[in-house]
């Protein structure tokens, strides 16, 4: 290369060319820089743990509290995680309910019929799967605003679930003896399976999210679809896929919420909108996209499971739950927006 | 004599009844840096996106490596070596250095992995090829914490990965500090000093004639000069052509007054 006299980093030539040097050079702090929007919704989950703890610490120093936190908690992280992924994409997806219930109605139906549960869940998936690829075309090929969308969706298939089954539920006893039960969703020394699997989910979703092409692309549709496009990535495929990710979730979460009570409802799923949709704000996912956090939702998820229990054990009535909620949930929005600038 | 990246001849393009290029001719070889200047609407964002494959020429010639080629498109472009920065330079603010260099060719492996190091590797090689190092960033910077000047550097390492032989540069010094703007020269010669081709497009008639090695004046669709940097005395002597050929036998005096009068109005 040619000398470069007009260089004007020339003046501290000798300093640049050293190798990278990053401003944090203690990997603690680095470490800490990274990951500050999860770190944030970690000690929030401590602080309230903690008043709950001095609140009555009879209660919460019992197993029995955890325990049947870890049974429901499951069913909301599938769900939660894929929707990091849609609105770190710049999407919502408000459907998901609807589709948990339409994909355990077909893995009920499955059962039911006296096929094995394996095969109940693969169907689901499958539903699920393609409940996603619907909701996805109609909302990114269709042009339509996916909030509007997805809430219409939401609405439709719940609908179909109801007008086919006119309001009855399916009792499936048959379950409780199955391999599919004990390998998913049965106790080990007391903690429930379930919440195994989930880690197992949220472990690969973060590394899908950080490590792995479609995660990556994820991002930078979120962050800047035009650029994303003039770099050559099919944007509109890649926010198809988002949604059909939370469909694959949804129909996991649906066919574990049936485990557990050995019965579907008609109304399967349908509890889950809103605590789901705090979770990943909670988590410290901005709802601009571009960025998210998939431990910070899952986090988040445990957050907002720990509020109801926590809130009732405490001694308090159920009437504070909601307040509780709305509480925490606008604390850690404001804890973030102090904690995370934004870029433009 | 050097070789020719790609040259355009005769390139016509109409949008309806109007003509935004009238018959253009415009050539780049190795290892140049080509300035391209010309007022507002005097064809030069069609020029770029022509060369780009975004808009296809009403009529004309494109030869690459002397060779003419056909079905021009984006896709022609890139495989020729073609890289264009846009001038909103098209970065994901949000992202990390490396994530933005590696937009939608990342490095993966096994099931579409990323290969994290490998990306981190190539990365900081890049930016050392174009001088673009620092003690307060690292290829896992945010590019949002990142000057307008160090942004345009990303664009750039962007643009020379996967060997680009011709990088088109549209506007880049447009909104950028001085300082700054002496980054992006830096990035430029370093470019040229591997042995690559630039088109610098400007607005900034003084900058493209302290980077440029040839000039190429464009005006109403045509190309109204082209000349070596050898011919040409100052950047004076290029802003008088212009407004030469913008107000033919004007003289100095009674353009001023026009423009007087015109404000006047």
């Amino acid at each position: 290369m040619e000398p470069d006299l007009e260089s004007p980093l020339r003046a501290h030539a000798g300093s640049a060319r050293q190798e990278w040097k990053h401003p944090s050079d203690h990997w603690l702090r680095g470490f800490v820089l990274d990951n500050r929007a999860s770190l944030g919704t970690l000690a929030v989950f401590i602080v309230m743990m903690a008043v709950f703890m001095v609140a009555n610490p009879t209660v919460f120093t019992t197993w029995y509290l955890y325990s049947s936190v870890l049974t429901t908690l499951p069913v909301a992280l599938f769900v939660v995680v894929p929707l990091v992924f849609v609105v770190t994409c710049g999407e919502i997806d408000l459907s998901f309910p609807a589709t948990m219930g339409f994909a355990s109605w077909v893995f009920a139906l499955v059962v039911q019929a006296g096929y094995d549960p394996f095969i109940g869940i693969a169907a689901a998936l499958v539903t699920g799967m393609l409940l996603g690829f619907l909701v996805g075309s109609l909302v990114v090929y269709g042009g339509l605003s996916s909030l509007i969308a997805t809430l219409g969706m939401n609405f439709l298939l719940r609908g179909l679930i109801q007008i086919v089954n006119e309001g009855k539920s399916m009792a499936l006893t048959s379950l409780s003896g199955s391999w599919a039960y004990k390998i998913l969703s049965s106790q080990i020394y007391g903690i429930p399976v379930q919440i195994f699997w989930a880690v197992a989910f949220v472990v690969l979703s973060a590394m899908l999210y950080n490590r792995h092409r479609f995660g990556a692309q994820v991002r930078v549709v979120g962050d800047n679809p035009d650029s994303a496009q003039q770099m050559g990535i099919d944007v509109k495929r890649v926010r198809v896929k988002v949604f059909v990710f939370v469909g694959i979730g949804a129909a996991i979460a649906g066919t574990f919420s049936v485990m557990i009570n050995f019965t579907w409802w008609p109304t399967a799923g349908d509890g889950y909108l809103l605590p789901v949709l705090a979770s990943v704000f909670v988590g410290g996912t901005p709802t601009w996209g571009g960025i998210g956090t998939v431990v910070g939702g899952a986090i988040g998820a445990v957050t907002v499971s720990f509020i109801q229990t926590g809130v009732v054990a405490a001694g308090l009535s159920g009437f504070y739950v909601q307040f509780f909620n709305g509480l925490i949930i606008i604390l850690s929005l404001l804890g973030h927006k102090w904690n995370q600038a934004r870029y433009r | 004599m050097a070789e020719r990246i790609i040259e355009l001849r005769d390139i016509t393009k109409s949008y309806g009844q109007v003509y935004a290029l009238g018959g253009v001719n415009l050539s780049v070889d190795r290892g140049e840096v080509v300035g391209l200047i010309g007022d507002n609407g005097a064809g030069k964002s069609t020029l770029i996106k022509i060369l780009s494959g975004v808009v296809r020429p009403t009529s004309g010639d494109i030869l690459v490596r002397d060779k003419p080629v056909s079905g021009w498109s984006a896709a022609r472009s890139r495989d020729a070596g073609i890289e264009t920065v846009f001038q909103d330079r098209a970065l994901a603010v949000q992202q990390t250095i490396v994530r933005n260099i590696f937009m939608g060719r990342e490095l993966t492996g096994f099931m579409g992995w990323l290969k994290v190091n490998k990306e981190i590797e190539e990365a900081s090689r890049l930016m050392r090829e174009i001088g673009f190092t620092s003690k307060v960033f690292t290829p896992h910077s945010i590019v949002g914490q990142l000057s307008g000047g160090e942004r345009q550097g990303v664009a750039i390492a962007r643009a020379i990965y996967k060997q680009a032989e011709l990088i088109i540069l549209d506007e880049p010094t447009t909104a950028l500090s001085l300082t700054e703007t002496a980054k992006v020269f830096h990035f430029v010669r370093q470019v040229r000093a591997s042995g690559r081709s630039i088109l610098f497009i400007g607005h900034n008639i003084h900058h493209v004639f302290d980077i440029a090695d040839r000039f190429v004046v464009l005006d109403r669709g045509k190309v109204a000069l082209t000349a070596d940097r050898s011919t040409v005395k100052s950047a004076e002597e290029l802003i008088n052509f212009m407004e030469d050929v913008a107000h033919p036998g004007g003289l100095p005096g009674l353009r001023e007054a026009g423009e007087a009068e015109h404000q006047a109005r």
